[in-house]
């Protein structure tokens, strides 16, 4: 049985500072979406760099030197209470996105980084529009255990939106669903990504059981933040293997 | 309606001899009864005249309600209960079977005190309107049935909107207290919460409620609200309002252990005492306090070759926080076994809203279940150390009990797994009073 690995590296100089920043982590965490962020702050760790972990909540200046950035879900309360701070940090936001900035946004955030959320009623709110997508508010939940083939190999999490998702016509997918709802339940869909932004409907939290794309997102970041090639360590990810490799046998036959 | 009443007692008595033969199923003779007569509710409660309460909330229901019970009990009431714990109106219906008589199909019993989760507390509203809710937390639990927490305060609001008498609620959680001003006039309200000196510790203790822009401030407490002091570990006071009245109940020590229980018996203590009034005696409260046993896997200790083995249900973040904190001061050999089962919730991600810091000393022998990788996986995150992972329960039981045979042992378990781990040991050292609790 595999041991955590306590900072192996803890005698040996970093190899740089990676700052991520977690969007309002109060108010837009309640699917355990934190744990991707403990998750990304460890295997940064692993692979010998420093995480200054920031959280921004809303009413504050969002970090200039952000090189990592990611959002979860809420409810709509939750939703309610961000959205100014979202748009007073839009131009930001859009331009650490233009920059190559690796942002992973999942359900509430995903849709507000999309065009537009229309809500049951026909009510059109506008999202920041990093990501050409535009969600309809439904009366029905899209609830259950998810799995999606991306270019990071299969993977899964646990879904839980009433927004169904499209994507715009040259918006591509982040994978497509193999299990589950993915954007709606419909086209076969799953997430956006442009750039290096992300977004998706994958709780679970999704980046502990997949850890090859948190090492993708950590090696965006980890360009940016040295302007070198990331250099990994090699990993133990046997524990995440079984248990992501368990939950696709459970689902996909 | 008379007839159909007495069709029903007799149908779902039926029915219930009929499933006690098959051994299982606490909610089918209620459905039977149900469908038989939709106003068996209502009808069967008509003559309890002291009250009919309905216990609701997120966590602590089972135990609450077994101490609420208990102390109206010893004070000499006649109380029809849900004892089985199947938290559903047919639950109840299923429980009151064997209690009614078949001519009147009514319950002879002075107070009701039922246990509902908030949906269904909703529906039984519906059929008979409470006269008296306790309202115990709202938190994290099975989002995948009820979606949000803010929809499943809404559900705890509109049973306290649809009581007739008298509400208690929690004062340091948001999500209850601010149903006070939705309550129909006339209707009173009691708070139950924790006292000043140990308000450090409620940030563990409940969600935060972002619902509002303004911060909520608790309620000032008047001299009928119950607040927890604690003593120490196990021993502690309810005081009522001002501190040292003469109502003030303790100091109290339960058999069962931790913060949890402790404001479980404060929130059931305040209950009591509005439902007594003047006959609420303190002495009386503190001795039948004393004697209730943890319900099954709430701390409930099975002895395995000599040495204790403690089970304790988690389920959700606030729950599974708070034992950690309430066993974490004694480090034992320790299990954890997570199902994702509908009863334990499908989705695992709350398993990352707690941390698991406090058992890194000791480690965790080994991790079980349906999601047992999942759950080392989770642990590896918090840099506790994981001797073994055994999805299969019997035989992660088995070799956990051999390999820590000669010392105290305790397994953290959601609810299914709790039930098949119960049920092997149930086997192996012949427990009595095995049935199934909510």
């Amino acid at each position: 049985m595999p041991q955590p690995a306590t900072s192996p590296l803890e005698s040996r100089p970093s190899k740089g500072t990676i700052n991520l920043v977690h969007l309002y982590p109060r108010e837009m965490s309640i699917y355990g979406d934190l744990g991707n962020t403990r998750c990304l702050a460890a295997r940064i760790a692993r692979h010998g760099y420093t995480a200054n972990v920031i959280g921004h909540h809303p009413g504050s200046v969002l970090a200039q030197d952000a090189h990592l950035v990611v959002g979860g879900g809420g409810q709509d309360s939750g939703q309610a209470r961000v959205e100014d701070d979202l748009f007073a940090n839009a131009d930001r936001l859009r331009a650490l996105a233009a920059d190559g900035v690796p942002m992973m946004m999942i359900c509430g955030t995903y849709q507000l980084f999309g065009n537009a959320f229309v809500t049951v009623e026909g009510k059109r709110l506008p999202g920041l529009g990093i990501l050409d997508v535009t969600t309809q508010g439904n009366a029905k939940r899209m609830i259950g255990p998810s799995v999606l083939d991306t270019e990071f190999g299969t993977i899964v999490g646990y879904e839980n939106h009433s927004g169904s998702t499209s994507l715009g016509a040259g918006q591509a997918a982040f994978g497509a669903v193999r299990h589950g709802f993915g954007n709606n339940g419909e086209d076969g869909t799953g997430g956006a990504r442009t750039g290096n932004v992300f977004g998706h409907y994958l709780h679970g939290p999704v980046l502990p059981a997949n850890p090859a794309f948190a090492d993708a997102l950590i090696g965006y970041a980890a360009e940016l933040a040295t302007g070198r090639a990331f250099e990994p360590e090699p990993q133990d990810d046997t524990v995440a293997d079984e248990a992501r490799t368990r939950q696709i046998r459970r689902l996909i036959r | 309606m008379f007839l159909r009443t007495s069709a029903a007692v007799v149908a779902g008595k039926a029915a219930r001899a009929a499933t006690r033969l098959r051994g299982g199923g606490s909610a089918f003779p209620g459905l039977v009864a149900e469908r038989v007569d939709p106003g068996f509710l209502a009808h069967a409660l008509r003559d309890v005249r002291g009250g009919i309460v309905v216990v609701s909330g997120t966590n602590g229901k089972t135990t609450t309600t077994k101490m609420l019970v208990a102390l109206l009990r010893a004070h000499g009431r006649r109380v029809f209960t849900n004892p089985t714990g199947s938290n559903f109106t047919r639950g109840v219906i299923s429980s009151m079977l064997p209690e009614l008589s078949v001519g009147r199909g009514q319950l002879v019993a002075d107070i009701a005190v039922l246990e509902l989760d908030e949906a269904h507390a909703l529906k039984f509203a519906a059929a008979v309107r409470p006269t008296h809710s306790l309202l115990l937390n709202v938190a994290r639990d099975q989002l995948d049935r009820f979606a949000e927490i803010d929809h499943t305060a809404g559900l705890l609001a509109s049973l306290a909107a649809s009581t007739t008498t008298g509400v208690i609620l929690n004062r340091d959680d948001s999500f209850v207290a601010r149903v006070a001003p939705d309550l129909t006039a006339g209707v009173e309200v009691r708070y139950f919460g924790v006292h000043a000196s140990i308000a450090a510790r409620l940030p563990e203790l409940v969600e935060a409620d972002v619902r509002f822009g303004e911060e909520f401030s608790a309620p000032q407490p008047t001299a009928y609200d119950g607040l927890l002091r604690p003593v120490d570990e196990r021993a502690f006071d309810i005081v009522f309002g001002s501190d040292g009245a003469v109502t003030d109940v303790g100091p109290v020590t339960l058999q069962q252990r931790g913060l949890a229980a402790m404001i479980n018996a404060t929130a059931a203590t305040t209950t009591a005492r509005m439902l007594l009034g003047d006959g609420f005696d303190p002495a009386v409260a503190a001795t039948a306090l004393a004697a209730v046993r943890p319900p099954f896997g709430r701390g409930e200790v099975i002895m395995v070759d000599g040495q204790p083995l403690e089970l304790v249900l988690v389920k959700n973040p606030a729950g599974f926080t708070v034992a950690l904190g309430t066993y974490g001061t004694t480090p034992v050999a320790t299990m954890v076994a997570i199902n994702d089962n509908d009863a334990d919730g499908r989705d695992v991600s709350w398993l990352y809203d707690v941390s698991f810091a406090s058992l890194r000393g000791r480690g965790v022998a080994t991790t079980s279940g349906v999601r047992a990788y999942d759950m080392a996986l989770r642990l590896s995150y918090d840099d506790v150390p994981v001797a073994s992972v055994e999805p299969d329960l019997t035989r992660a039981l088995d070799a956990f009990c051999a390999a820590h045979a000669a010392e105290p042992k305790r397994i953290f378990c959601t609810y299914t797994a709790m039930m098949a781990l119960r049920r092997t040991l149930a086997a192996r050292h012949g427990l009595a009073d095995f049935g199934e609790e909510g």
